[in-house]
């Protein structure tokens, strides 16, 4: 897998990262390299096998739906960057 | 100094016959900090005055005649700082959380203080304990105590150097690919890797949420088994935390209060310390032993495995050929999972925002450039990348499917075998910058250990001899899922025999050291 200057900008993207043009050059290269020693997995033939995604059959964890928060606003808004009364200051989202 | 020199365990045994106080061995563990940590850097925050507050209060409660049943209680530990302390800094040793508070304790957190536990500091760690030296840190790195130019280890390295330099008598780390066993291994401790679902990862920052387990990093078996029960339990604020596990694997498991471990009959009779193994069955897997391997470690776990056979443990060689594409699979989903779980770092309800955004997108941008160290970048864009539409398939779906294989390999050995024995690193501790510069030598010296993960398995790392170099050699014994008691039973037979886990870097001046130097 080679990753092109089009793909590293993508993946910047996706990843909502700026890369510097040093940065690139070498997340190109690193990456190529890596997933290069990732395809190693294709010697085995994984055809129809099941995906495991976590270590145990899982099932879902019913439970009463009641509320067990406690208002606790001003302890969490205290590490935001910036807030506002109660809420969290961010920029404008939506366009008058 | 002679308090520096006991187990966490024997220290919270002459706590609660008055001969030490609790503040006694907080001061003792803070001066031990104030003179080794400017070499060591272990830790990131030193909790001097709400220690030395908290140990008056376990103090009286122990007075009282309370916590009679925490062997750990009043006892100094360190925190692995990706674990949440309530209003103290928690920055999984990122730039992007160095100013974090958490408003609530994780669920270890939590138990550590309900057993009288005096949490003396938050340790140092590889940035979002994505790295195996601890060079990653946005703190800077940590020295390997038996040798400060080399690296402790990782990721966390921060609590297995606090332990080795007799700055902590105990730690608390993570484990998502070999985080506690290898820095284990490289600093002469033990360490335990619990099976997934048997601690409860809610406060724990995330990486690899299908991998990611807390354990203990302690002197000896005795020190992690008492740390692991403490922290072990269903947790109903972690879905994965597991329910009932005695009823569906063995009756070998006797749970204690809330599904907590009880390992009380594991440990070895020194009159007869195999006699809680004898007839058990290990298996080597053959291609563990291969060419990638130290012939130092090699031979220091052939020695092991003689002294084992010697005690009557039945052990054989096997085949086990699909571990070698554990590397490539971890990997894969470790990344995936961390370019999802990383994806909350956006600079807008808690930890660092950028100064020159001019928009909502920029400042997520620009946040995350700014905060994210290099090779935390490297896995979430590693993870975005498998994650893609056109090549989620060749890669995610192809990396889950493998990682069945794997499983199934370790439940067809535990058909045979009670425990298997393996390396937990190709080398010894190196040298600091000795690896960061390649990614894929730094990946590829995984290579024992993220199995254990993948398939969710436990094991216990131990320390099994020194290099000519001075360094510290270990192994893991890697049980079956929910064994613990099993691999504790054989850690601790082995230490019965042996003295490497009693060994102390030359810190001190006045402690005996290994090897040959």
């Amino acid at each position: 897998m080679q990753i092109t200057d089009e793909l590293i900008d993508y993946i910047g993207d996706l990843s909502r990262l700026h890369l510097k043009d040093e940065e690139k050059e070498k997340a190109k290269a690193d990456l190529s390299d890596i997933l290069n020693y990732m395809e190693k997995l294709n010697e085995l033939d994984t055809k129809g096998l099941p995906e495991m995604s976590h270590p145990f059959e899982t099932v879902n964890r019913f439970r009463e739906d009641t509320v067990t928060n406690v208002d606790d606003r001003e302890n969490l808004l205290s590490n935001a960057p910036e807030s506002k009364g109660s809420y969290y200051k961010v920029f404008k989202t939506v366009e008058q | 100094m002679e308090i520096l020199k006991l187990t966490a365990l024997e220290l919270g045994e002459k706590i609660k016959s008055k001969e030490i106080s609790c503040r006694q061995a907080v001061e003792e563990y803070l001066k031990a900090i104030d003179e080794n940590d400017s070499v060591i850097n272990a830790y990131i925050t030193v909790l001097r005055d709400e220690a030395l507050a908290r140990a008056d209060e376990v103090q009286a409660m122990i007075d009282r005649g309370e916590l009679a049943d925490s062997p750990l209680a009043g006892v100094p530990v360190a925190i692995k700082d990706n674990m949440c302390t309530k209003g103290v800094l928690t920055s999984a040793a990122s730039n992007i959380l160095n100013n974090f508070k958490p408003p609530y304790d994780a669920t270890v957190v939590e138990k550590v203080k309900a057993a009288g536990g005096i949490i003396i500091g938050k340790v140092n760690m590889d940035e979002f304990a994505m790295g195996g030296s601890t060079e990653t840190s946005h703190y800077g790195v940590t020295a390997n105590p038996w040798d400060t130019k080399r690296v402790p280890g990782g990721s966390s390295g921060g609590s297995a150097a606090a332990v080795a330099s007799g700055m902590a008598p105990y730690s608390l780390g993570s484990d998502t690919g070999g985080s506690i066993r290898q820095p284990a291994a490289f600093t002469g401790l033990t360490g335990i890797k619990p099976t997934y679902g048997s601690v409860s990862r809610y406060g724990l920052l995330a990486y690899a949420s299908s991998l990611d387990q807390i354990g203990p990093v302690a002197h000896d078996i005795k020190d992690a088994a008492a740390a692991l029960s403490m922290i072990s339990g269903t947790d109903k604020r972690d879905s994965t935390s597991v329910i009932g596990y005695s009823a569906d694997k063995s009756a070998a498991i006797k749970p204690g209060k809330n599904n907590a471990f009880d390992f009380t009959d594991c440990f070895a009779d020194e009159a007869d310390p195999c006699a809680k193994i004898r007839g058990m069955k290990i298996g080597i897997p053959a291609n563990y032993y291969g060419d990638g391997l130290d012939p130092e470690i090699k031979e220091a776990i052939f020695k092991a495995i003689d002294m084992l056979k010697a005690g009557g443990a039945v052990i054989e060689e096997f085949d086990m050929p699909i571990i070698d594409y554990a590397v490539p699979a971890y990997y894969i989903i470790a990344c995936a999972e961390a370019s999802s779980n990383l994806s909350r770092y956006d600079g807008i309800k808690y930890g660092r925002r950028t100064k020159e955004a001019n928009d909502l997108i920029e400042t997520y941008y620009k946040s995350r450039s700014e905060g994210f160290g290099a090779e935390v970048k490297r896995r979430i864009m590693l993870g975005s990348f498998v994650l893609s539409s056109g090549y989620f398939d060749a890669y995610y779906k192809k990396a889950l499917q493998v990682r069945g294989l794997i499983k199934k390999a370790f439940d067809e050995a535990y058909e045979k075998y009670d425990a298997i024995l393996s390396p937990v690193s190709p080398t010894v501790a190196y040298e600091i910058g000795g690896q960061i510069a390649d990614p894929i030598a730094m990946y590829m010296a995984d290579i024992y250990t993220v199995s254990v993960n993948l398939a969710g398995l436990p094991a216990v790392s131990v320390p099994c001899g020194f290099s000519k170099s001075g360094m510290p050699v270990g192994m893991q014994f890697i049980g079956d899922s929910f064994q613990e008691e099993k691999i504790i039973k054989m850690a601790s037979a082995y230490q019965a025999m042996t003295d490497y886990h009693t060994k102390r870097p030359g810190i001190f001046g006045n402690a005996e050291k290994g090897g040959d130097n």
